[in-house]
């Protein structure tokens, strides 16, 4: 034991939240089930602090590198004779970033839908979820090796499934569960194969082996190969599958925008800070196995995460559904993400690109979570999703705005606030690596002031739409986390990432390349230019600009049919073509050939059994003319 | 009296007992008093095998007993244990004393049922404590018999085709298993001696591999018959369809486990040789049962085909495990037996107990229940979740051993036989989603379901029975893992004594 065991509380106290509310859930009267969740949490947030306090500053001797700590572990099962599955929490650089990424999150999360959730049917229901959520989570980041991490990684995919469908009794929304929890499967099947042939090939589960340079898995690098790549290549790829499910990379894409189903906190909590960019912490985790191992691996990261990041991007320009956009908004950042871990390097500034993405991520939870906390606030007051239905909300929903305008201007990469700071950053990284994949990011840069600003001044200004009743600010209970959210996304580009989480634990020094960032503010300044002039006031333009590129409008609103080829395979081709079949199959021939053989017993004996027919007379027959028949085969044979 | 003979008598003086009793509410008390003390008694025996163990001692099989009863033949009644019966016999106490709490309203002739029931679960029982294998196959045949009454006369919808279809279809995997035994015992003592029906004797020595090559495809079609290995699989749907709930539960949850022990136990333990030799024709077999049982599954509309067509899945990778021969697939498949199990009697008891209310079992007539009975909507979810094999459930420890065990195998064969069982985890997703969102979510479909009454009390027991012994295994699978390890020492050295043909 050391001085991190109590760490073990930050994962354990939500999980008996979850137990205790789950359980108590028909007891819990008004918000009782809502405040325990909420006091749990905060719990949690507080020790999550105090951990990274501890560990960054107050243990931390200037001028080393950061260690990774054991904090506590255990074993779980026996697979193998070398491989054991262990439960423990490990203290790092990064899992301590994800504590407080991931607590900050979920606590506010947890304020907010104490407002937002009010009067719910199954309220408690919903709080004993999000804990199950926040242990899960927790226990992801906390992982100290890869199988206790794909364990909470299935845990995390099932809480995303009960909370998506929350609202059970909607059909679209539980079948929005359902997508989401098979796509994910799918691609959890990549990561389960490739952690079979990882652990295989190296012998362990363990992050603190896997990650060691002159570890079992980095020296297998030149092993055994499999067309024409390294079988620990093919592990990585095959493991970053997983990832890119949980992290809607394209193709894997498809459940996020209609993950949009459930509540909006949940969005805000599970489908833009931290359930989504677990695919990003999973590549992060094992990030010096691929940068040294499986460089092939690491640039498919690089390309998969660039063309997400622009394919989002254009979806996102055309939807109308306002928590639709932030949804592709969030494919389109965590691919960013991923394309710099993608292009990054190991050790001091070569890896770059892996302290600008974990800064990205940081600062996306906040800025992505607050845009999502601000749209629930919308639609609270609006009780609609759509864009078309809303607009000139600033009068009535003033702290909404305020935040709302602070969040789009931080995505957009406006200095002085966080998203500027940590996109920088990506870009430097990308232009240093590869200069096509520095022009899609500086593309797609464009392209979100853009569609953020389409989004922000449709809701907030134009003239008023016929509202049910007047729209009124959210009550304090909502709009304090947003306060609070909007803090985070103003000041936490300050934080010095490059001397915290870097690729080798050591701090390097980094500053703003003004070459890289000008032309970076200046294309968000244009995109935001081009959105005002179409958006702030109502004019002809819009529709002007769609009929000029109808073809490309149709397909980025139709999100480039995607969703129509996995039905066609789903529905068409699996269930058509292979389980109707099978089906068949098994009745008619299978069945048919057991039935079949029954018949034929049942025909024979049918047949035989006029012998036994008890006629004295027949038997008398028979009886002669076998006597007769002997007699003359003995006359006339022998 | 030795402890594991006890098994078998208490279900005996339970019918004794049941035989004196009036009307249901007297046959149930019997029963469920009977059941009770076998249950406990199942958890003695884990705790005192577990006590021994620690305390040292190695012998391959504990609480031995010996008894002469046809010297003709040499046939013994001999019992005695390892890890992996002990863990067996306590799957079999749980789903028992679920079984008869599941069937607690059964009003026709209810003194014959639970006399049938636990006449059942007697030669269960007694096929688990067996070491001599005429002995064993006595008691196999003691639970086949009562299974084709119970299905006939308490059966629904065909029931008169279901109970004869799967009693001769398992009657002929039995006509193959006698050959099979038969021929085991007439080679038992190659070397001269008096012929045995012993496993222990018989693992002794070495049976010719001539006719291992021969015996052993009749004793594992046999036993996989049983286990509803591909093709001969096809009882297990209409009989399970037919049969009512407790007999689906201990059918699918204990009585296809005998197929699973006994090709392990009889067929791999005692001929390794021709095991190692044919492995491959039943490894694809079991990979199609695997994969094809899940496909199947998604396209049916009736509750108990569905289940029972995800056991043919299920148990096609208990015997896919079996197949692969080493140390952690084995271990795998004994914990899949178990989690298999546990989930099907869960998953046969909630069908049951929501046909009961609605009078129908095919999903597309049913929806939106979860609002109406949420207790038996949660269980059914946690059912589901376990059987997808979620972490915290059972299902997900069995099928991570599995697939740890049979990666362990470096050819490409038997890699592309291991993907294709992997591949069962998303397919087997679809379909249990499919039900738990039509069954359960949407709106109401009928307004005759408004009505309905969530579970009663011995529901809940029953249910909750189940679920503790799902969540149990998975989220501290440890000490069962370790039980079941420790087991396989004497077959590991068996199998590492024999050549491996060109592997």
């Amino acid at each position: 034991m050391n001085s991190y065991a109590y760490t073990l509380l930050i994962p354990l106290i939500p999980f008996f939240v979850f137990l205790f509310v789950g359980m108590a859930e028909d007891k819990l009267k008004g918000k009782l089930g809502g405040l325990i969740g909420t006091v749990g949490l905060g719990i949690a947030t507080f020790l999550s602090y105090y951990t990274a306090f501890k560990y960054f500053i107050t243990d931390h001797v200037h001028g080393t590198a950061y260690t990774s700590v054991k904090a506590f572990e255990i074993t779980w099962l026996h697979l193998t004779e070398k491989l054991t599955i262990n439960l423990g929490i490990l203290i790092d650089p990064i899992s301590v970033m994800m504590l407080i990424v991931v607590s900050t999150v979920s606590f506010m999360v947890h304020i907010y839908s104490l407002g937002y959730m009010e009067g719910e049917r199954g309220f408690a229901r919903f709080y004993s979820f999000l804990s199950l959520f926040s242990f899960s989570m927790l226990g992801l980041v906390l992982a100290t090796n890869l199988f206790q991490m794909y364990i909470f990684w299935e845990l995390v995919g099932v809480s995303s499934f009960l909370l998506i469908g929350y609202y059970y009794e909607k059909p679209s929304a539980f079948s929005a569960a359902k997508k989401a929890f098979i796509v994910t499967r799918f691609a959890d099947l990549g990561f389960l194969i490739g952690i079979l042939i990882l652990s295989f090939t190296t012998g362990t589960f363990d992050f603190q082996t896997l990650v060691d340079p002159n570890g079992p898995a980095i020296s297998s690098a030149g092993g055994a190969a499999f067309m024409g790549l390294s079988l620990l290549t093919w592990a990585l790829i095959l493991i970053f599958v997983g990832g890119a499910g949980k992290s809607a990379m394209f193709p894997l894409h498809i459940w996020l925008p209609d993950a949009m189903e459930g509540p909006t906190p949940v969005s805000a909590l599970i489908h833009a800070a931290t359930m989504v960019v677990a695919g990003v912490y999973l590549v992060a985790r094992l990030f010096p196995v691929y940068a040294l191992g499986g460089p092939v691996a690491l640039e498919v990261v690089a390309w998969v995460g660039a063309f997400t990041s622009l394919f989002a991007a254009v979806i996102a320009l055309t939807q109308t559904d306002i928590k639709r956009v932030l949804a592709f908004s969030t494919m389109s950042q965590i691919g960013y993400m991923m394309l710099s871990l993608g292009v990054s390097g190991y050790g001091g500034e070569e890896g770059l690109g892996f302290m600008a993405s974990n800064f990205h991520l940081f600062t996306h939870a906040m800025f992505k979570a607050l845009l999502f906390l601000g749209a629930g606030a919308v639609i609270h007051a609006v009780h609609s999703n759509d864009m078309s239905e809303m607009g000139g909300l600033r009068k009535y929903l003033p702290i909404t705005h305020m935040t709302f305008l602070i969040a789009c201007l931080t995505i957009a990469g406006i200095p002085p606030f966080s998203g500027f700071f940590s996109k920088d950053e990506i870009l430097v990284a990308a232009f240093h690596s590869n200069k096509i994949l520095f022009g899609i990011e500086y593309l797609v840069a464009g392209l979100t002031a853009f569609y953020m600003f389409r989004l922000y001044y449709s809701i907030f200004w134009g003239h008023d739409r016929h509202y049910h009743h007047t729209p009124h600010e959210a009550p304090l209970v909502m709009t304090i986390p947003l306060m609070i959210l909007a803090f985070g996304s103003i000041f936490s580009g300050l934080l010095p990432f490059h001397h915290l989480v870097t690729s080798d634990g050591l701090g390097f020094d980094s500053h703003i390349d003004w070459m890289i960032a000008a032309p970076s503010i200046l294309i968000g300044v244009v995109g935001i230019a081009v959105a005002t002039l179409m958006y702030k006031t109502e004019n002809s333009r819009p529709a002007a600009v769609a009929k000029t590129f109808s073809h490309l409008y149709r397909w980025s609103y139709r999100k480039f049919y995607i969703d129509e080829v996995y039905l066609f395979v789903t529905k068409k081709i699996i269930f058509n073509y292979i389980s109707r079949p099978v089906a068949w199959f098994d009745r008619h021939i299978v069945d048919g050939t057991m039935n079949g053989i029954a018949n034929l017993v049942v025909f024979c004996s049918f047949n035989i059994k006029g012998l036994q027919s008890g006629r004295v007379q027949q038997y008398g027959f028979v009886f002669v003319s076998g006597v007769v028949a002997l007699v003359l085969i003995f006359v006339y044979l022998l | 009296m030795n402890i594991l003979t006890l098994f078998v008598v208490i279900p005996v003086l339970t019918v004794a007992g049941i035989l004196f009793t009036k009307d249901l509410k007297q046959s149930r008390m019997v029963s469920a008093i009977g059941m009770t003390v076998q249950l406990i008694l199942s958890a003695i025996l884990v705790y005192l095998y577990v006590t021994e163990r620690q305390a040292g001692n190695m012998a391959p099989m504990l609480f031995t007993f010996d008894a002469l009863w046809f010297p003709a033949l040499n046939i013994h009644y001999a019992v005695g244990v390892d890890g992996i019966s002990v863990a067996m016999i306590a799957l079999t106490g749980v789903v028992v004393f679920a079984g008869i709490f599941a069937s607690w309203r059964m009003e026709f002739l209810s003194r014959e049922f639970f006399i049938s029931l636990i006449l059942l679960a007697t030669g269960v029982f007694g096929f688990f404590i067996s070491l001599d294998l005429f002995t064993m196959f006595l008691f196999y045949e003691i639970a086949v018999i009562p299974m084709y009454l119970l299905i006939g006369i308490w059966g629904s919808g065909p029931k008169e085709y279901s109970a004869m279809k799967l009693t001769l279809m398992l009657m002929g995997g039995s006509a193959l298993l006698m050959v099979g035994i038969l021929g085991i015992y007439f080679f038992s003592v190659p070397e001269g001696g008096q012929l045995t029906f012993n496993v222990l004797e018989i693992a002794k020595h070495q049976i010719p591999i001539e006719m291992q090559r021969f015996l052993f495809p009749f004793t594992f079609v046999g036993f996989g018959i049983l286990g509803a290995l591909f093709p001969f699989h096809t009882w297990s749907p209409d009989g399970h369809a037919s049969a009512p709930t407790a007999v689906s539960m201990l059918h699918a949850g204990v009585l296809m486990k005998l197929g699973g022990y006994g090709a392990f136990r009889v067929a791999i333990y005692l001929m390794p040789e021709a095991a190692q030799e044919q492995a491959w024709i039943f490894i694809i077999l079991t990979s199609i049962s695997v994969v094809y049982g899940a496909f199947g599954a998604i396209f049916q509309k009736d509750l108990k085909y569905i289940n029972a067509y995800s056991s043919v899945s299920h148990c096609g990778l208990v015997l896919f495990a079996v197949l692969m021969m080493n140390q952690t697939a084995f271990t795998g498949a004994v914990i899949q037996m178990i989690s298999h199990g546990l989930m099907t009697a869960l998953f046969f008891a909630l069908i049951g107990m929501i046909y009961g209310r609605t009078h129908t079992r095919m999903i597309n007539e049913m929806g939106g229940l979860m609002k109406v009975i949420p207790f038996l909507g949660v269980v059914y979810v946690i059912a589901g979740l376990a059987s997808l094999g979620l972490p915290g459930f059972s299902g997900f420890v069995a099928e991570m051993t599995i697939f740890f065990g049979a990666y362990e195998h470096v050819d490409l064969f038997h890699r592309v036989a291991t993907i294709v069982a992997v591949s069962s985890i998303v397919i087997t997703a679809v379909y249990i989603l499919r039900v738990v969102g039509t069954l359960l979510m949407g709106p109401i479909t009928d307004k005759h379901f408004l009505h309905l009454e969530d579970a009663n009390w011995y529901e809940r027991l029953s249910t909750i029975t189940l679920v503790i012994g799902i969540t149990f295994i998975g989220v501290a699978p440890l000490w069962l893992s370790d039980m079941i390890n420790f087991s396989l020492a004497p077959l590991i050295e068996k199998l590492a004594t024999v050549q491996l043909p060109g592997m």
